[in-house]
């Protein structure tokens, strides 16, 4: 069982931006995707939840074996695909409470309801180890809200929808480093035999909190480079000049 | 937007469209009395000999008569939709001569099963005071609990208000809307029928809402209801209106008068949820009068119709007095909902507050027009004007018309006013979590509205997000 990306391309009003990516998931691995700005890290994320910005041209992406590319974006996460986003977006008026229940009562067979008591005890449970004050149930979805308190909402999301699949972007970009403690925990909670992670990330600091079983160096659309937790490190170092030098490439 | 536009969209039209189904059905006619088609002044004498109306009332609907023929259609300003109107095309009274009953088990079989249908004989068991049910051209039911009955609440139709009650009825009506108010008024003096009188007693607050339910039958028929609720010294009530008509192939006019007077210190809420069919022209006049201390709320929400022109008003005539109307509109493609708020501060200190919300979807248009005047005689005036229109997808149409005349210097008022969208991204990010785009719309659209739906009473505010939920996610996939 695995989320497997062979060979594919994609490209934004058509401008090519992946170009043959290939990456396989199984469940319960931590993959984490490394590479510097404009290498297609993030259009990764996107084409497979289903951003309709993006065309692609070839490959495919299956999940536990079900090709997933023609899916809508909504049955894709309903098939288990979550992404926390980088910037998520606001929804005004919405409250938190309300928008997870809903993504909840949307996973549900029609005319059955979501119980509504069960549902506030799992959702402080999982407030409580991202440490969230209940207030913010009440909050509309992301308005507001710091850096720090939507990532937090991001993994709370994460949590409360159980995928199988989580991909999280540039998840801890603008986090200070307790914030980015908490976040850990709660990505850390969820790692499982039953779930695979894409972390994708720029820095390595993540990495010390939340540890990959492997690590992929992207550039130019493609994976040019996988390793253990060790190439994170060595990127740290040495950053991503190697890339220009193409010392590492073939390593 | 994605290159499959048209599909999106349509989707989105027929996904944000509340449940009009609900009120999409029609009995066969059976009218004792029918004033036949086009407006004349036989049209008049017609229903005055009908409704056997006192020699004042039929004065007043000839002078209604001749001002709706003098005044030209308000298309300078207006939408030229209003052109469309075939007056001579339309039936002005129908009605089956009966007298409204006091227990629904004595309404006629296929009224009953309209209000049933409608859900209105449950409402009034469940939390209403009172009920009107009106069908076509009158009341065909109409109620009030005994407790209120005894403290001197009066809830009847308009012709028994005007008849029975002359000395309460006579002194204010017309007199907050004048006749020659605007064309639809004086139309609507000519031709008025049903509609409800409410007095309440100095200082009886009445705990639970009044309710009068508008229901069109027929084709080719206008409606043209007229009420007038006084409520005396210190008194408070709720009043709430819903309104439904089939779709006909043929336009359908919806014409009514309603004034409101609140004595010193009273306190009048008027609540609307109409839910027109998208043949129904909707144009309607309500004003309010508010003496010293006295509050008129005007809470309304406009869905559906082909057209809709309300500006609910509040003059404010005593000091201290207050003045508010929040209003929701939601227009689809092929309608117009062009709706607002006039708030005349005739005393000292008094205070207005206007929150309007609209939604475009697909071709639907929205137009708010606001009217705000404090003289500069006046100090110690306050008004809040907010206004917010949300456009799913980029054909819809908005405009704002805010006047505020505000002389002097011893005034505060503000004004804001914001257009959004369901943006793509926003869309994309509720969609991520699993939620169908028709969900995310609706989710959105509640977002958008959720703090206005608050303002209703909770009966309404349930039955309205249930509504739009409910048809934005059964309509896609």
């Amino acid at each position: 069982m695995s989320l497997v990306i062979k060979d594919l391309h994609a490209s934004i009003e058509e401008t090519p931006i992946l170009k043959g990516l290939n990456l396989e998931i199984p469940k319960g691995e931590i993959h984490a995707i490394m590479g510097p700005n404009g290498s297609g890290k993030s259009t990764l994320s996107k084409v497979i939840s289903g951003h309709d910005d993006y065309e692609v041209t070839s490959g495919s992406v299956t999940l536990d074996g079900e090709e997933i590319l023609e899916k809508d974006v909504d049955e894709r996460s309903r098939d288990g695909i979550f992404l926390a986003f980088q910037y998520p977006a606001e929804v005004p008026g919405v409250s938190n409470a309300n928008f997870i229940r809903a993504a909840l009562q949307a996973r549900l067979p029609k005319g059955e309801e979501l119980d509504a008591v069960a549902y506030y005890k799992n959702l402080y449970s999982k407030m409580d180890v991202l440490e969230m004050d209940r207030k913010f149930t009440a909050r509309a979805v992301n308005e507001g809200f710091s850096g720090g308190e939507k990532k937090r909402n991001e993994i709370l999301q994460m949590m409360m929808l159980d995928p199988k699949y989580c991909i999280l972007d540039e998840t801890d970009s603008g986090l200070d480093i307790d914030a980015l403690k908490i976040v850990a925990k709660g990505v850390n909670a969820m790692r499982s035999p039953e779930r695979g992670f894409l972390i994708i990330t720029h820095y390595q600091r993540l990495l010390d909190y939340i540890e990959p079983d492997h690590v992929h160096v992207m550039s130019d659309g493609q994976i040019v480079k996988s390793g253990d937790k060790s190439l994170a490190l060595e990127l740290e170092e040495h950053g991503y000049d190697f890339l220009k030098e193409g010392e590492l490439t073939n390593a | 937007m994605s290159p499959d536009t048209a599909t999106v969209d349509r989707e989105t039209q027929t996904a944000i469209d509340i449940d009009r189904t609900k009120g999409d059905f029609s009995f066969p006619e059976n009218h004792k009395y029918d004033a036949g088609v086009g407006l004349t002044k036989n049209t008049v004498d017609y229903i005055s000999d009908v409704k056997n109306d006192p020699d004042w009332v039929r004065a007043f609907r000839h002078k209604g008569l001749e001002t709706f023929f003098d005044k030209p259609m308000p298309t300078h300003w207006a939408t030229e939709d209003l052109e469309n109107i075939d007056f001579d095309k339309i039936r002005y009274y129908l009605s089956d001569g009966q007298k409204p009953k006091r227990s629904w088990d004595d309404v006629p079989p296929e009224v009953l099963e309209t209000f049933e249908r409608l859900g209105v004989p449950e409402q009034e068991r469940a939390f209403l005071a009172g009920v009107e049910a009106q069908y076509d051209s009158e009341a065909a039911y109409s109620n009030v609990k005994e407790e209120l009955e005894k403290d001197g609440v009066i809830f009847v139709n308009s012709t028994e208000g005007l008849k029975e009650h002359e000395e309460i009825f006579r002194p204010w009506f017309g007199k907050v809307i004048p006749t020659g108010d605007n064309k639809f008024s004086a139309l609507n003096s000519a031709v008025f029928s049903g509609g409800s009188f409410i007095y309440i007693p100095k200082g009886l607050k009445v705990k639970h809402p009044l309710q009068a339910y508008f229901r069109i039958n027929s084709e080719n028929f206008g409606q043209f209801e007229r009420t007038l609720i006084i409520a005396d010294e210190g008194a408070e009530v709720m009043y709430m209106e819903g309104c439904t008509a089939p779709k006909f192939e043929t336009a359908t006019l919806h014409s009514a008068v309603v004034e409101l007077v609140a004595m010193k210190g009273a306190k009048i809420q008027y609540v609307t949820v109409q839910n027109w069919s998208s043949n129904v022209f909707n144009l309607v006049t309500k004003r309010g009068l508010a003496h010293e201390d006295a509050e008129v709320r005007w809470i309304d929400c406009n869905i559906g119709s082909r057209l809709t022109m309300k500006y609910p008003g509040v003059v404010m005539k005593g000091e201290r007095a207050r003045g508010e109307v929040i209003s929701i509109a939601l227009a689809n493609s092929g309608q117009h909902q062009d709706t607002g708020a006039k708030m005349i501060h005739a005393a000292n200190n008094t205070t207005s507050n206007v929150v309007s919300k609209s939604i475009s979807v697909g071709e639907g248009r929205a137009t708010y027009r606001g009217q705000v005047h404090i003289p500069k005689r006046l100090k110690g005036c306050k008004n809040n004007t907010e206004c917010d229109a949300l456009m799913i997808n980029a054909n819809s149409k908005t405009d704002t018309y805010p006047a505020i005349t505000v002389r002097g210097n011893q005034h505060v008022t503000q004004h804001e006013a914001s257009v959004s969208q369901v943006s793509e991204e926003m869309l994309f990010y509720m969609q991520q979590r699993g939620i169908s785009e028709a969900a995310a719309m609706s989710l959105a659209v509640n977002g958008f509205i959720n703090d206005l739906v608050s303002e209703f009473p909770m009966e309404y505010s349930v039955e309205l997000k249930r509504l739009i939920e409910l048809e934005m996610e059964g309509s896609v996939g």
